[in-house]
């Protein structure tokens, strides 16, 4: 689809953290950019244009940050984005930021992507700046309650993939949450928050930055670590009501992951695809995913959770990096996802590294599940080959 | 001229009125926006291939206030579909640059912004770094006020100026059916006014404004069947300098429009007709010199920024009125020019040629 070719060639995030006390925001974003041009082996200098995502300005309190940020990020003289299209936002800013580089108007470009929650009240945000906010538990517990009886999936699916991705986040030395020692029992036992989810199967509310760092062919093939292509990507909205919308199966998320196989040439996603980061905040949304984005068929999600294929060693790996429910600034919470796709194809993930990842998938989704980002991300060009 | 598939074009704007105080909610002036600029170019809305939409949580006075905004779409089946918390014509930028991807023909961007819904000058203290600039109460007129104050030092211009800059835009906008504030003026009776923020009076500043807008872009041949003169975006560049007023070197220019402006290719030819996005009236003195035009642009003949201020929908609005010196008016090569921030911190510039 895109007119050039685009290569990730570094990435960078912060340590999340309940509350990053010790930094401003402006030193938050600027953690993860320092790491990115690290990884990138380049300078402030070498960026041509900066794309900046987050959550609505309500979280910290900060209107359009963007412009005050415009120092921290080197971006003076330079031009500077600003995406917010909710919960999906992370991933949109990655899609903006590789447009940029593959229609030519710039040779490397930084999407930066953060949330510095303990600044404000998210739930507050969350419930649009008014009281009595349900937050997003209660938005979706409902979507995952019906989705369990549909599919008839066994009551401790939802606890699985609590740990499950917190034993990935284990692994992963910038998570929020290491929960090294979690158990079925511990998620079982914790409290009730918005029936059936459990507080264990509830995403943390976290303080955090990521950075991604694009370029042209010719710079992915200079570059002095691996990088990651992007093959292609895909932002698909529907509206958050209407007649006849399924929201536990949404046509926006199919939508868009058929765009994204029909682009690299995905004819059977499960056999083909490599591993995957979905936007998993609470636990029941693994096999939710699974099954919108047609990499499980209907009702059957919930076993591939179930026999294993999506823990770390299993045969389609989610959520290598803890995911959602290990780290969440909401904001960069869906370029984290884009991220950690890109470090798997890399080779670059270290202790939570796919072994043989070549072609990755990562989503990030937002409002009343009704806004779906993606894109697939491979070792080389053609990873099918 | 044969277009290449790399030709991007505006074939189609829409404004609603501005008004003071709008009674439609931001999602019914989206609405309307986008149902008349489709109407305009005669096509179906499930021909549009991007929707892209700048809006601002803060105006509008709740978190994901455009999530409901994109109700105005007709979103089944799903469509390609983003948001930016900027102007509207950065909303076009982004659809400028997703029509280069080369999949999709016709893109739409849309701006709104209910600005009465609070106070500016309570509402945009909180625009500012929240550490050192908030906490004190530092609002977008007083800085502009300090900014006219170097520029009066500078000795490059006096409040007289200020004040016909705002006689001609209020004149120009006479013949505007979407102005706001319009009429004839005269110097000496602007002057006589109380100031607002000392060098400002109430004429300097913006009025407050409710309003969307919405543009459609075509790429390559296709904007010929949406417009008999399609309006080519043939240069268009964006910038941004340090927050702070005091970081900058000299706040009597605009380091980031000349670059943009530069970028763009503003003095590659002439400019006919320039619409400049100037808040306050004595910026406008500052972004013609840095936009580097000389006496032969016109210069907003809609009566620009001091005639409707929606902020959100301003700089689209722009875009807009340079596209119709074209598409509607024979004009060959218009300027359209869009700014955000404190002490115009950030600017866009845009350069659109017809056929000739």
């Amino acid at each position: 689809m895109s007119h050039q070719p685009v290569a990730i060639v570094g990435i960078g995030q912060t340590h999340h953290k309940r509350k990053r006390a010790d930094v401003s925001i402006a030193g938050l974003v600027r953690e993860a950019a320092q790491r990115a041009l690290e990884d990138a082996n380049m300078d402030w200098g070498d960026i041509d244009a900066v794309v900046l995502g987050k959550a609505p300005d309500f979280f910290e309190g900060v209107m359009k940050p963007e412009m005050y940020l415009a120092d921290a990020l080197g971006a003076v003289n330079k031009p500077m984005f600003r995406v917010h299209t909710a919960g999906s936002v992370g991933g949109s800013t990655g899609i903006v930021g590789s447009h940029l580089v593959s229609s030519g108007r710039h040779k490397r470009v930084l999407s930066l992507a953060f949330e510095k929650q303990s600044e404000g009240n998210a739930q507050f945000a969350l419930g649009g700046g008014k009281g009595a906010s349900i937050g997003a538990g209660g938005a979706f517990a409902p979507f995952i309650r019906s989705y369990i009886q549909r599919s008839g999936a066994p009551e401790d699916i939802g606890w699985m993939v609590a740990v499950k991705d917190r034993l990935n986040g284990a692994k992963n030395p910038y998570a929020h949450l290491k929960l090294a020692d979690i158990t079925i029992d511990k998620v079982k036992e914790s409290p009730m928050m918005w029936d059936p989810l459990r507080f264990l199967e509830s995403c943390p509310s976290s303080d955090g930055a990521c950075a991604v760092i694009f370029t042209d062919e010719d710079g992915g093939k200079a570059a002095s670590k691996p990088p990651a292509w992007v093959l292609a990507t895909a932002m698909k909205s529907e509206p958050g009501w209407y007649s006849g919308r399924d929201p536990v199966n949404p046509q926006a998320a199919h939508a868009c992951a058929q765009e994204i196989y029909k682009t690299v040439g995905i004819t059977n996603p499960r056999e083909q695809i490599d591993c995957a980061e979905l936007y998993v905040p609470f636990s029941w949304y693994e096999p939710m995913w699974l099954e919108a984005h047609e990499i499980a068929a209907p009702g059957e999600g919930w076993k591939m959770t179930q026999s294993g294929a999506t823990a770390l060693g299993g045969d389609f790996p989610v959520n290598m990096s803890g995911g959602v429910l290990s780290s969440n600034p909401i904001g960069a919470s869906g370029l984290l996802r884009f991220a950690e796709a890109a470090l798997q194809v890399r080779g670059l993930a270290e202790d939570h590294q796919v072994g043989g990842a070549n072609l990755a998938i990562a989503q990030a989704y937002g409002a009343n599940a009704q806004f779906f980002a993606m894109w697939a991300v491979g070792s080389s060009l053609n990873p099918l080959g | 001229m044969a277009p290449s598939e790399n030709d991007i074009a505006i074939v189609g704007f829409a404004q609603l009125p501005p008004e003071r105080r709008s009674n439609l909610t931001e999602s019914d002036l989206v609405l309307r926006s986008t149902r008349e600029v489709i109407a305009q170019v005669g096509i179906d809305k499930s021909e549009i291939g991007f929707t892209v939409s700048g809006s601002c949580d803060y105006l509008s006075g709740q978190g994901f206030s455009f999530v409901q905004n994109t109700d105005a779409y007709g979103m089944v089946p799903a469509i390609n579909e983003s948001h930016v918390e900027m102007d509207g014509a950065w909303a076009m930028y982004e659809a400028y640059v997703r029509l280069l991807q080369g999949d999709i023909d016709i893109a739409m961007a849309v701006g709104v912004g209910k600005n009465s819904n609070s106070d500016p000058s309570t509402l945009f203290t909180v625009e500012f770094d929240p550490y050192y600039l908030t906490p004190l109460g530092t609002d977008t007129w007083t800085l502009a006020a300090l900014q006219a104050r170097a520029l009066i030092d500078s000795g490059k211009a006096t409040e007289r100026d200020f004040a016909e800059v705002v006689v001609r835009n209020r004149a120009n906008a006479k013949s505007n059916p979407f102005a706001q504030v319009k009429g004839d003026y005269s110097v000496d009776e602007l002057l006589a006014a109380d100031y607002v923020r000392n060098p400002l009076r109430r004429h300097d500043l913006p009025p407050t404004t409710d309003q969307a807008a919405a543009v459609i872009l075509a790429r390559g041949k296709r904007a010929y069947d949406l417009c008999e003169r399609p309006a080519w975006i043939t240069g268009i560049d964006h910038r941004i300098e340090a927050h702070l007023p005091t970081v900058r070197k000299d706040i009597t220019t605009s380091v980031s429009t000349r670059i943009a402006a530069e970028a763009a290719g503003v003095g590659k030819g002439p400019i006919d007709v320039a619409e400049i996005h100037a808040p306050f009236s004595f910026q406008e003195l500052i972004l013609r010199e840095s936009l580097g035009l000389d006496a032969s642009t016109e210069v907003n003949p809609s009566g620009g920024a001091l005639a409707a201020h929606s902020v959100m929908t301003v700089g689209l609005i722009r875009v807009g009125e340079a596209a119709n010196q074209i598409i509607k008016n024979g004009k060959n090569r218009t300027l359209a020019h869009t700014t955000s921030g404190p002490c115009l911190q950030q600017n866009l510039v845009c350069v659109l040629e017809g056929d000739q």
